[in-house]
């Protein structure tokens, strides 16, 4: 039960998923994007790649982009994410403080 | 070749099996570093394509797997306070400790909650400021940053209830670590492709020229793992010792500078002591010292303890590519994922886990033949 319960959850620490940066703005000082993953938008942290601007394509890892890529490799490489099932494990469930309790 | 249809492009697999098969004439033994490499190459049966000459090792690379047990329990030590709300990635939680796992923390009614970014552990902080948040800060350089900036944010704004309980450690140290084993077989290495995104590659142009041992830093899909292995042989076949980098699309040289730039100005390189493998110098990070009021480990004075491995469990063995998961006795009965012994069957990135998702079926196909 415990580990059915907890693998949908686990993070692989080496993973990163390609996605397009929507927009961007800054808070508390630090730069965050909207990025696109196919059908879903996740906010991520851009101070590590300060030349990426919006339409540009991204490596997110554990919330923070830290490489860019051009749009046909994170097409590609999204595909192949999705074929593996590695996405609904990246993207499946944003953790909140909700599962404290 | 059941697997093949399954991938991207099947043709290009074929082909790149084909030449592999073509380029090898000698025995080589080649080792992935990173666990999700790993998984990758157990879930396509990658191994299996090979020619028989081409032997797989698995690598340390997995940073559920190699954070000590005394870490673990400093964790769960910590996580048992009343007034702490403790964040872990998911797979922390069921890595046994000496006497309890984090999970069953949690289950005693301690605050343990999971998150995908370090960064939700400051917001956690900014939320709660009655509460003391802590961060468990593990893996390699690839996670590296994102815990940096989490530290350096948190001080930016005075945030005086966060901390990190950090359990860093750094893929160089431990590959020459294994070059230097009287007893090493590995000729080769798949350099992991996201730690370099950060680090760049020059620390294993390095090794290759020291130890005359070849590296590609190679991708985490099949189809890069299969490149990564034909230019391995190739280099090998050729007698060339080099650093080659099949992952281009993510990774450079140099590396993330702007990345690495704000990890230094957070952590320094220390001496970390390794799960299964034991300390190792200059083989990690830790908080600096403008840091140390965000070090769990000051902040609650969790003392240094000792703690002793089940002493069945071959993880040791296994995370320095000695063993296979499959040559231990517990593996698939006395220690499954649903109840792990040792920590590389807990986790998504562990060579144990990986084995018991994709390969005990033929295992017991094959047992069933010779019983």
């Amino acid at each position: 039960m415990r580990a059915k319960l907890y693998r949908r959850w686990s993070t692989r620490m080496c993973l990163a998923i390609p996605g397009k940066i929507l927009d961007t703005e800054e808070i508390a000082g630090i730069r965050i994007g909207r990025v696109q993953f196919g059908g879903v938008t996740r906010k991520a942290y851009l101070d590590y790649v300060p030349d990426a601007a919006p339409g540009d394509y991204v490596m997110v890892h554990v919330g923070f982009a830290i490489s860019k890529v051009d749009q046909d490799e994170a097409a590609r490489t999204y595909e192949s994410m999705r074929i593996m099932g590695l996405l609904e494990e990246e993207l499946g469930d944003q953790p909140g403080e909700e599962r404290g309790a | 070749m059941k697997f093949l249809d399954e991938y991207r492009d099947p043709k290009l697999a074929q082909a790149l099996v084909a030449d592999i098969r073509r380029r090898a004439t000698r025995p080589w033994v080649l080792m992935e570093i990173c666990g999700g490499q790993t998984h990758t190459l157990m879930r396509y049966g990658i191994d299996n394509l090979l020619p028989p000459e081409i032997e797989l090792v698995h690598g340390p690379g997995c940073p559920v797997c190699v954070t000590p047990l005394e870490m673990i329990d400093k964790a769960v030590e910590i996580a048992s306070r009343p007034e702490v709300i403790f964040v872990s990635y998911g797979d922390m939680l069921r890595v046994p400790g000496s006497s309890r796992d984090l999970f069953q923390v949690k289950a005693a009614g301690g605050d343990v909650r999971i998150a995908y970014s370090p960064m939700d552990a400051v917001e956690l902080a900014r939320k709660n400021p009655g509460r003391k948040v802590v961060f468990f800060a593990v893996g390699f350089e690839t996670t590296a940053p994102p815990n940096a900036m989490a530290v350096w944010q948190a001080k930016r704004e005075g945030l005086k209830n966060f901390s990190i309980l950090v359990s860093h450690v750094l893929v160089p140290p431990a590959i020459r670590l294994l070059l230097e084993q009287p007893h090493n077989r590995v000729q080769a290495f798949i350099a992991p492709g996201h730690v370099c995104t950060v680090m760049g590659y020059s620390e294993y142009e390095e090794l290759a020229a020291q130890y005359r041992v070849p590296f590609v830093v190679g991708g985490f899909e099949p189809l890069d793992l299969l490149e990564a292995i034909r230019m391995l042989v190739a280099q090998l076949e050729e007698g060339r010792a080099e650093v080659e980098n099949q992952y281009v699309r993510s990774v450079t040289r140099e590396g993330n500078e702007a990345a690495r730039q704000r990890m230094f100005e957070v952590f320094e390189i220390a001496d970390r002591k390794w799960r299964g493998i034991g300390e190792i110098g200059q083989s990690g990070y830790r908080l600096r010292e403008e840091f140390a009021n965000f070090d769990a480990e000051r902040v609650f004075g969790v003392a240094a303890t000792r703690a002793e491995e089940p002493p069945e469990c071959i993880a040791a063995l296994v995370l320095q590519g000695l063993k296979k998961p499959v040559d231990c006795p517990m593996f698939g009965s006395r220690c499954t994922p649903d109840h792990p012994m040792g920590a590389p069957m807990v986790s998504s990135e562990g060579a144990c886990a990986a084995y018991y998702r994709y390969r005990r079926h033929d295992l017991v196909a094959v047992t069933g033949t010779i019983a």
